[in-house]
C-alpha cells in the first residue's frame, strides 16, 4: 500500500516519516523512528506503557494512527530529560524506587508529567484515578504514587 | 489484505462523499478508540479511513442562545470536561463520556463514536438517553436528527443509513432545578466495560420530581429508556416507595446476558441499585446541593 | 537490628540501571532491531484438543516474502517415555509445549512459525499452513479432567494402573495424623477452590535471534534466566550450548512467567533456515492463551485444635491444575501449606491434573499461595469457634527456631513470631472499623533458594569499580549487589558499576526464581570483592616491602595493621590501581559457587475491607505486610517486593481469573477482561520490615519477593468474613459472587 509522508514534531524536533495508512504511531515511533522508550505491552489502550502527548494531550500511542499526526507536537519519554538533567519526576522516581522492571516506567512518567502540568496539587485520589490506565504489576503503585505527589510538592515549592 | 487509505477532510461535505464512496469497508476516525483496537485485533480491515477531526463542526461545543448545546460528535472527553459550562449543566452526560476508559482514552474518545460503535454498555449513551439528546447525521441524501436513544438498534449496529456520519448532538435547554447523573457498576474501580450503567436526568420543584427520564446500559440488546422507571419517579418526593418502584422497573426491563462481565441476576438485581443511587446524586445535583 | 556502622547496606541508594528506565532508553527485548531482520509469527491451535493428523507448509513456504518455515518436525523430541529434568522442568514437556507434536492441547497451543519480511506478511502466511486436526473432546477444570469418562490427555500417563488425567503426586507426612485429630476438642474441614491467574507482567515475550553463517547463533530475549534459555534453546534445537549466546535484555515482569523458553527455539531455527535475524513478539492475546499462568486449584483441609488452641493435627489435599503437559507446582502448595506452624501430626498430598490449558508456568511463590489459601481460611474459623484472637492462634502454634516442618526441615532463627507479635502490636490492628467494614490477617512461608551464581569484580585502571553478575535483574537487585560491594570496598556506591553479564560473559548462574537472587548473587560478590581486597593488600605490603598480613583494608585504602607494620601512609583504591603493574597486574577476581543456606521466609498480613452490600464489591481500605526479610539491603526495594507481592494476592483474591468459553477458548485474553488492580483501586501498602539476620548468610539475606503473595488471599478473604460474616470458600470473590452469597446468607436468615 501507498505510503504516506508526514511532517510532524516529535520532542521539539521537526520529523518526517513514511507510514502506511493503517500503521499505529506506536510503530512508527519504536520500529521507523528508533524511538523505543514507549512500550507496547497490550496494542489496546488498557495498559498506558505507551503513553505520549499529542498537542500537548495524554494518548495511547498504540491507539493513534501515525497519520494522524500530521503538523502535531509529540511528546515521547525520549523528550523528557534536558539533556543529562533528569525532570523532576525522573528524579523522583529514581531516590523512591518507584520502578521495578521498568517497562511501565516511561509511560507511567509521561502520564504523571501530564497530570502535574494540569493539576500541579493533586489529592491522592486524583493521581491515582489519573494514572489508573497505567498498569504496574511490580509495585503495587504506592511508591509511584507517592512519589508524584512529592515530586508536585516540590515543584510547588520550587515555583 | 485490503490495501487501506487514510484521509482527513477539512469539510463535512468531503468526508461523507468520501465515506459513502467507500461503502462498507468505510471507517470514520473520530478518537479510534474502538476502530484502532478492532483494527489491532483483525476484526475490521478498512478499505478507508475517513478521520473527522479536521472538521470544525464536529469538534466544536456550542452553548446555544436558549441554554442548550450543541456538541460536536468527535469532541474528546477531555475536550468537553474543560468546557466551562457543560459539565455544570449535563454532569451526568459529562461524567458518562468521562468514564470511557483512562486519562489516555479521553483525550481522544467521543460521545459519537461512543454511540456509533453500537455497544450495549457504551458510557456515553445512558445519559445521554435520558437527557433526550439528539444527533444530527449528515449523509448522501443530506441531513437529518435521530433522538439518541434510537440509534443503537442492536450491538455493533446503528440506525444511521450507509454513508451517514455522526455530525453533532443536541442538548435542549432545560428548566431550573433540573440535573442529571451517570453511574455505572464495573469490577475494578476504573478501566472495565459497564456491568450495568444507569443514566438518570430529573427536574425537581420544591421538592417534587416533576419530570424524570431514565436510560439503562449493558443490561439489553441496546441501551434502554426507562419509561416506567421515570413514570415511578415523577410526581414523587423520591421517597422510598418511588426509588423502590422505580429500581423495580429498572430491573424488570433488564434483558441481559450471562457472560464474563456479569450475570444475568447480577445485572438485574444492580441495575435497581444503581438506579436509587444515581436518582439521588441528579436530585441533590437539582436541588443545587 | 542493623548494625550502625554500616555505610550504604541498608541505604535506600540510587539503581545502577535507573537512568536509562527513567528516560526509554533501556533496552527490553522489543526494543533491539538488527540490519537484514525478519519477523517470525506463530500459527496456534484453534483447538483446545485435537489430534495433529498432518500439516501442510507448502503454500505458506511459497508466499511472497516468506524466509522460513518451521513445525515441530524442526524441533528436536524428547520421547516420553525418557524423563529428561531440566532445573524443575522435563525437556519432554518443553518440547511439547514450544511446539504441538502429536496433539494440540490447548487453544493457542504453537503449531507452526514462520519467518517473513514483514509481522503482516508473516502472519498471512501462519493462515496459509494447512493442519489436519482430529478434534479431540476437551477438558478444562480440575473436576472435568478426573471425571470417569474424561478425555485422557496423554495415553502414556497412568494413575493406580489406568489412563488417567493424574500426572503425578507429592506427599508430606509427620506423625499420627488419626491420633492428632482424636485429641483433638474442634475439628474443621472445608473445601476450596482458587482459579488460575497469570503473572501478568506488562512485557510481551519476545526474542531476536541471529544465527551465523558458521551455525553459532546469538540470542536476545527477555528471561528470568539467559542460561535457562541458552540450555533449553540448545536442547531444544540441537545446538551445541558453546555455539549459542544468549544475551539478556533488561525484563519488563516475569514473576516466574519468563523461567522458560516460548519464542527462542522458534525464532533460532527460523534464523538459522533463513539466514537472517529473526524478531518474535508476542501479542497480549498470545501471552494470555499461550504463556503459562499458574495453576488453579482444588483443595479439602482439615485442622484440629484443642480448645486452648494447640493444633494437634492438620491436613491439606490438594489438586493443581498442570495445564496441558505435567509440572503444577504441587511442591509448593503441599511444602508451603503447613510450614508456619509447629505441628506435632501433619499430612499434606498433592495431585498434579493435566487438562486442556496452556502449560503453567512459575508464579511468585510457585504453589505456596494455593497451600496457604484454605490452611489460613481454616484457622481464621478454628480462632472464631475458640472464641481466640486470630493472631494469638497462630502464635500459640508458630514454628521458631528448632521447630521441624511437616515438608521435612528443621528451622534455624528466624523470624516468624516477630511477624506475629509486629502485627499485633502494629496500630492498623488495633483501628476501628466501621459498618461492613473488616479485619482479616493471614501468615505464609516461601523455601527460598541458593543455588548456582557467578561473579566476576573487577578494578578499572582509574580505581572504580565493575561488577558483572549471571542473574536478570527484575527489580533492582544491581542496586543491592552494589551496596554490598561498596560496603566492602569502603567506598562511595556511586564508583561501583554493576552489569548483568550473557552467557559468554560470566559464568553459569541459575535462574531469576526462588527469590535467590540476591542472597546468592551477594555471596559470589563477596567473595569476589574479598579476594580483590586481598589483592589489593597484597599490593599495599609489595609497594611498602611488608608483610601482606600487616596490611589492613578500611575505608577504601589500604592501611598497615598497626604501629609494628610500620608507618606508611594509606594507599586508596585508586592510588593501587594505578600501580596494579608493580604485582602481577590487572586486579579483579571471580567467584563461582553452588549457594546453600537460603533459608525460608515468613511473613504476616493485615488487611481491612469495605463490602457494599447491594452491589458486592470489595475495597482494601488499609493493608500492612510485615515480614522478616533477614537483611535489608535495599530497604525500598525491599518494601517494593512487599508491596507488589501483596497488590498481586489482592488481584488474584477479588477479581483475576480466566474465562473459557465451551469450546475451551479463553474469553478473557487481554488486560480489559483480565482484571489486574489499577492504581485507583489500591491503598498504600505499609510495610513492617523484620531482620533476623539468616545465619548462613554474610550479610544476613533471606529471600524477600515471593513470600508476600503468599498469605494475601486468605487475609482478604478473612476480611470479607469479618466485615460480612460470609466465608468464602472459592476464589475469585468478585462482585456478582460476593453479591450471590450475601444474598443467600440473608434468604438463609
Amino acid at each position: 500500500m501507498a505510503k504516506l509522508h508526514i511532517s510532524t514534531t516529535i520532542n521539539g524536533e521537526p520529523t518526517e516519516y513514511l507510514c502506511a495508512p493503517d500503521e499505529t504511531m506506536l510503530d512508527v515511533l519504536r520500529n521507523g523512528l528508533g524511538l523505543t522508550g514507549s512500550k507496547e505491552g497490550c496494542g489496546s489502550g488498557d495498559c498506558g506503557a505507551c503513553s505520549i502527548t499529542m498537542d500537548g494531550r495524554l494518548v495511547c500511542a498504540c491507539l493513534v494512527l501515525a497519520a494522524e499526526a500530521e503538523g502535531s507536537e509529540i511528546e515521547t519519554i525520549e523528550g523528557m530529560a534536558d539533556g543529562e538533567a533528569l525532570h523532576p519526576l525522573q528524579q523522583k522516581f529514581l531516590e523512591m524506587a518507584a520502578l521495578q522492571c521498568g517497562i511501565c516506567t516511561p509511560g507511567m512518567l509521561v502520564a504523571a508529567k501530564s497530570l502535574l502540568e494540569q493539576n500541579p496539587n493533586p489529592t491522592e485520589t486524583e493521581v491515582r484515578y489519573w494514572l489508573a490506565g497505567n498498569l504496574c504489576r511490580c509495585t503495587g503503585y504506592d511508591k509511584i504514587i507517592r512519589a508524584v505527589m512529592d515530586t508536585a510538592a516540590d515543584m510547588r515549592g520550587a515555583a | 489484505m485490503t490495501d487501506t487509505q487514510y484521509m482527513a477532510p477539512q469539510t463535512l461535505d468531503e468526508a461523507v462523499t468520501a465515506f459513502a464512496a467507500g461503502g462498507e469497508a468505510a471507517r470514520i476516525l473520530a478518537g479510534g478508540t474502538d476502530l484502532l483496537v478492532q483494527m489491532g485485533a483483525g476484526m475490521v480491515n478498512p478499505g478507508v479511513i475517513v478521520d473527522v477531526k479536521k472538521i470544525t463542526e464536529l469538534n466544536s461545543i456550542e452553548e446555544t442562545a436558549d441554554g442548550g448545546f450543541v456538541v460536536g460528535a468527535a469532541v474528546a472527553g477531555a475536550v468537553l470536561e474543560e468546557h466551562p459550562t457543560f459539565g455544570k449543566v449535563w454532569p451526568g452526560v459529562l461524567e458518562g463520556l468521562n468514564l470511557i476508559g483512562s486519562t489516555q482514552i479521553q483525550g481522544r474518545a467521543s460521545l459519537g463514536g461512543n454511540l456509533c460503535n453500537g455497544s450495549p454498555a457504551a458510557d456515553g449513551v445512558p445519559a445521554m438517553v435520558a437527557a433526550g439528546a439528539v444527533l444530527t447525521v449528515q449523509g448522501p441524501n443530506g441531513r437529518r436528527d435521530i433522538p439518541v436513544k434510537d440509534v443503537p438498534t442492536g450491538p455493533g449496529k446503528t440506525s444511521l443509513a450507509p454513508g451517514e456520519i455522526a455530525v453533532c448532538f443536541t442538548f435542549p435547554p432545560r428548566p431550573a432545578g433540573s440535573s442529571d447523573a451517570y453511574l455505572r457498576m464495573i469490577p475494578r474501580t476504573e478501566m472495565d466495560i459497564a456491568v450495568v450503567g444507569v443514566g438518570v436526568n430529573l427536574t425537581m420543584k420544591d421538592g417534587v420530581c416533576t419530570d424524570a427520564s431514565v436510560g439503562l446500559g449493558a443490561v439489553a440488546p441496546t441501551v434502554l429508556l426507562v419509561e416506567d422507571a421515570a413514570k415511578a419517579l415523577i410526581g414523587s418526593k423520591l421517597d422510598a416507595a418511588a426509588l423502590d418502584a422505580a429500581a423495580a422497573a429498572c430491573s424488570a426491563a433488564c434483558n441481559p446476558i450471562d457472560d464474563k462481565r456479569g450475570t444475568i441476576a447480577y445485572r438485574t438485581k444492580v441495575a435497581g441499585v444503581l438506579l436509587k443511587r444515581t436518582a439521588a446524586i441528579a436530585a441533590k445535583r437539582a436541588a443545587g446541593v | 537490628m542493623s548494625e550502625t556502622t554500616n555505610k550504604w547496606i541498608g541505604q535506600n541508594t540510587i539503581r545502577p540501571d535507573g537512568a536509562p528506565k527513567v528516560t526509554g532508553s533501556a533496552a527490553f527485548a522489543a526494543d533491539t532491531n538488527m540490519p537484514g531482520m525478519i519477523w517470525g509469527s506463530v500459527l496456534r491451535s484453534p483447538h483446545a484438543h485435537a489430534r495433529i493428523k498432518s500439516i501442510d507448509t507448502s503454500k505458506a513456504e511459497a508466499h511472497p516474502g516468506v524466509k522460513a518455515v518451521v513445525t515441530a518436525a524442526d524441533i528436536v523430541d524428547f520421547p516420553v517415555d525418557t524423563p529428561f529434568p531440566l532445573g524443575i522442568q522435563d525437556m519432554r514437556w518443553m518440547c511439547r509445549n514450544v511446539m504441538a507434536r502429536e496433539k494440540a492441547l490447548f487453544h493457542g497451543h504453537p503449531v507452526a512459525a514462520v519467518a517473513a519480511t514483514s509481522e503482516a506478511i508473516a502472519a498471512e502466511a501462519c493462515k496459509l499452513i494447512e493442519v489436519d486436526y482430529e478434534v479431540l473432546p476437551h477438558a478444562i477444570e480440575i473436576d472435568d479432567a478426573l471425571a470417569p469418562d474424561a478425555p485422557i490427555l496423554h495415553d502414556f500417563i497412568e494413575f493406580e494402573g489406568k489412563p488417567s488425567n493424574i500426572a503425578g503426586t507429592l506427599e508430606h507426612t509427620k506423625g499420627d495424623i488419626e491420633a492428632g485429630f482424636a485429641e483433638a476438642d474442634v475439628i474443621i474441614e472445608r473445601d476450596f477452590t482458587t482459579r488460575p491467574v497469570h503473572q501478568g507482567y506488562i512485557e510481551p515475550h519476545a526474542c531476536l535471534v541471529s544465527v551465523a553463517a558458521d551455525g553459532k547463533a546469538t540470542i536476545w530475549s527477555s528471561s528470568q534466566g539467559q542460561f535457562m534459555v541458552r540450555a533449553m534453546t540448545g536442547l531444544l534445537t540441537g545446538i551445541p550450548q558453546s555455539d549459542i549466546r544468549a544475551i539478556p535484555a533488561e525484563i519488563g515482569g516475569g514473576f516466574g512467567g519468563k523461567t522458560i523458553v516460548y519464542l527462542e527455539p522458534l525464532a533460532t531455527i527460523l534464523s538459522k533456515k533463513s539466514g537472517r535475524p529473526v524478531k518474535m513478539v508476542m501479542t497480549r492475546e498470545e501471552v494470555m492463551r499461550a504463556s503459562g499462568p499458574t495453576s488453579g486449584s482444588k483443595s479439602t483441609i482439615k485442622i484440629g485444635a484443642k480448645k486452648d488452641g494447640t493444633i494437634t493435627a492438620a491436613e491439606g489435599i490438594y489438586w493443581l491444575q498442570a495445564g496441558g503437559l505435567p509440572g503444577s507446582p504441587i511442591r509448593g502448595a503441599v511444602g508451603c501449606a503447613l510450614a508456619p506452624y509447629d505441628i506435632p501430626n501433619g499430612r499434606t498430598f498433592g495431585y498434579d491434573v493435566v487438562s486442556n490449558r496452556s502449560k503453567v508456568a512459575a508464579y511468585r511463590a510457585p504453589g505456596a499461595p494455593i497451600g496457604a489459601f484454605g490452611i489460613e481460611c481454616v484457622l481464621d474459623e478454628i480462632a472464631e469457634e475458640l472464641g481466640m484472637d486470630p493472631l494469638d492462634l497462630r502464635l500459640k502454634n508458630a514454628a521458631k527456631e528448632g521447630t521441624q516442618a511437616v515438608h521435612g526441615p528443621t528451622y534455624p532463627l528466624m523470624g516468624y513470631v516477630e511477624s506475629l507479635e509486629a502485627a499485633k502490636a502494629h496500630d492498623h490492628y488495633k483501628a476501628p472499623l466501621g459498618p461492613n467494614q473488616g479485619r482479616g490477617v493471614a501468615s505464609g512461608f516461601w523455601f527460598n533458594a541458593g543455588g548456582e551464581s557467578s561473579a566476576q569484580v573487577n578494578i578499572t585502571e582509574d580505581g572504580n569499580v565493575v561488577v558483572t553478575t549471571g542473574h536478570p535483574d527484575i527489580g533492582g537487585s544491581r542496586a543491592g549487589i552494589a551496596n554490598i560491594c561498596a560496603e566492602l570496598l569502603g567506598i562511595d556506591y556511586r564508583r561501583v558499576s554493576v552489569l548483568i553479564g550473557d552467557t559468554a560473559t560470566i559464568g553459569f548462574s541459575n535462574l531469576t526464581g526462588g527469590s535467590r537472587v540476591l542472597f546468592a548473587s551477594s555471596i559470589v560478590v563477596t567473595e569476589s570483592t574479598n579476594n580483590v581486597i586481598g589483592t589489593l593488600c597484597a599490593l599495599a605490603a609489595k609497594i611498602w616491602d611488608i608483610d601482606p598480613e600487616a596490611v589492613i583494608w578500611e575505608d577504601g585504602e589500604a592501611r598497615p595493621a598497626g604501629a609494628n607494620a610500620g608507618q606508611f601512609p594509606p594507599l586508596t583504591l585508586e592510588e593501587l590501581a594505578a600501580r596494579a603493574n608493580e604485582s602481577g597486574g590487572p586486579i579483579g577476581a571471580g567467584a563461582q559457587i553452588n549457594t546453600t543456606g537460603a533459608e525460608g521466609g515468613f511473613g504476616t498480613h493485615i488487611c481491612d475491607v469495605e463490602v457494599d452490600p447491594e452491589l458486592g464489591t470489595v475495597q482494601v481500605l488499609r493493608y500492612t505486610v510485615l515480614q522478616d526479610v533477614g537483611r535489608a539491603v535495599h530497604p525500598s526495594y525491599v518494601e517494593g517486593q512487599m508491596q507488589g507481592g501483596a497488590v498481586q494476592a489482592i488481584g488474584w483474591a477479588l477479581n483475576e481469573e480466566y474465562i473459557y468459553n465451551k469450546n475451551g477458548h479463553v474469553d478473557n485474553p487481554g488486560f480489559l477482561d483480565y482484571r489486574m488492580p489499577v492504581a485507583s483501586d489500591m491503598p498504600m501498602i505499609d510495610t513492617h520490615i523484620i531482620e533476623i539476620p539468616n545465619p548462613k548468610h554474610p550479610q544476613g539475606v533471606r529471600g524477600v519477593g515471593e513470600v508476600p503473595l503468599v498469605p494475601g488471599l486468605a487475609a482478604v478473604r478473612n476480611a470479607i468474613h469479618d466485615a460480612v460474616g460470609v466465608r468464602f470458600n472459592d476464589l475469585p470473590m468478585s462482585p456478582p459472587v460476593v453479591l450471590d452469597a450475601l444474598d443467600m446468607a440473608e434468604a438463609a436468615e
